[in-house]
């Protein structure tokens, strides 16, 4: 098994999580993936990469420096995402009643693991 | 921007998918390089040189995929510093259609324009026109018809 899929392999083993990607962030491109029937992987990497970009942006306009860590709760599951160090984002889909707590750990993990 | 079509059927398909992949500069034509629309072109000549080096850059490709044994390619993306040039075929009821396009990437990535060109494959095909006869190309007729097409491809 490679490092990228060890890192995954932590993220998808918390109960709830759907989906673990690594996306090139810049390219918007599947870098390594696990995901559950039903997700659209390359769908889901090229819009959260796109959001990474505009949501950096934005971070930087606000003079609040590079962002770490985001959330985006929906009614029916929640997208968690990382960026690490490389330009790699670190991208979960969730059930909505995951613990987050626990995916961001592991998600920092991965990041780390991808950096 | 103002997209502007030969065929109109290409052009709602394509105005979407320029606003969703946020392209720059946009062509749909013919591996013959025939322009059917275009969007972000100021100068006639520049939508005929972008035609026909994309249609050869197609043509080139196939053989060699010929060569190899293999299907065409699929698709092909120049990656530079600040611009991405993303070259595709597909197959629609009109006949196979070439799509150029070249996308900022402070705007938008490779990942979106894969992604909203597979949608456009799909409303170009439930768009498109049945296959019309093939006629005879006389050498008097196609300067007009390039003349034409250029015309509306600018609104003159």
């Amino acid at each position: 098994m490679t490092s990228y899929a060890q890192a995954l392999d932590l993220v998808t083993r918390v109960p709830g999580v759907r989906a673990a990607m690594l996306v090139s962030g810049d390219d918007g491109l599947i870098v390594a993936e696990q995901l559950m029937e039903g997700v659209k992987g390359s769908t889901v990497a090229a819009l959260a990469a796109s959001l990474a970009s505009k949501l950096r942006r934005a971070m930087e306009a606000a003079g609040l420096g590079a962002s770490m860590f985001w959330h985006l709760q929906a009614e029916q599951g929640a997208l968690l995402v990382v960026p690490a160090a490389s330009g790699i984002l670190v991208v979960a889909v969730t059930d909505p009643t995951v613990n987050v707590g626990l995916v961001r750990l592991e998600l920092l993990r991965a990041a780390e693991a991808a950096a | 921007m103002t997209a502007r079509a030969v065929e109109n059927w290409t052009l709602a398909p394509m105005n979407a998918f320029i606003q969703e992949a946020q392209a720059r500069l946009v062509l749909l034509m013919t591996p013959a390089g025939q322009v059917l629309a275009q969007s972000g072109f100021a100068r006639a000549v520049d939508v005929m040189s972008a035609a026909a080096l994309g249609a050869a850059i197609m043509a080139s490709t196939s053989e060699l995929a010929r060569q190899l044994h293999q299907p065409p390619f699929a698709a092909l993306n120049h990656q530079g510093v600040r611009h991405g040039v993303f070259l595709a075929g597909m197959q629609t009821g009109r006949g196979p259609l070439v799509m150029l396009a070249v996308y900022d990437l402070g705007v938008s990535s490779l990942g979106l324009v894969q992604l909203f060109f597979e949608q456009l494959m799909a409303d170009l095909r439930t768009a498109s026109p049945a296959p019309s006869p093939a006629k005879q190309v006389l050498a008097a007729d196609f300067e007009r018809e390039l003349t034409e097409s250029l015309n509306t491809l600018f609104g003159r």
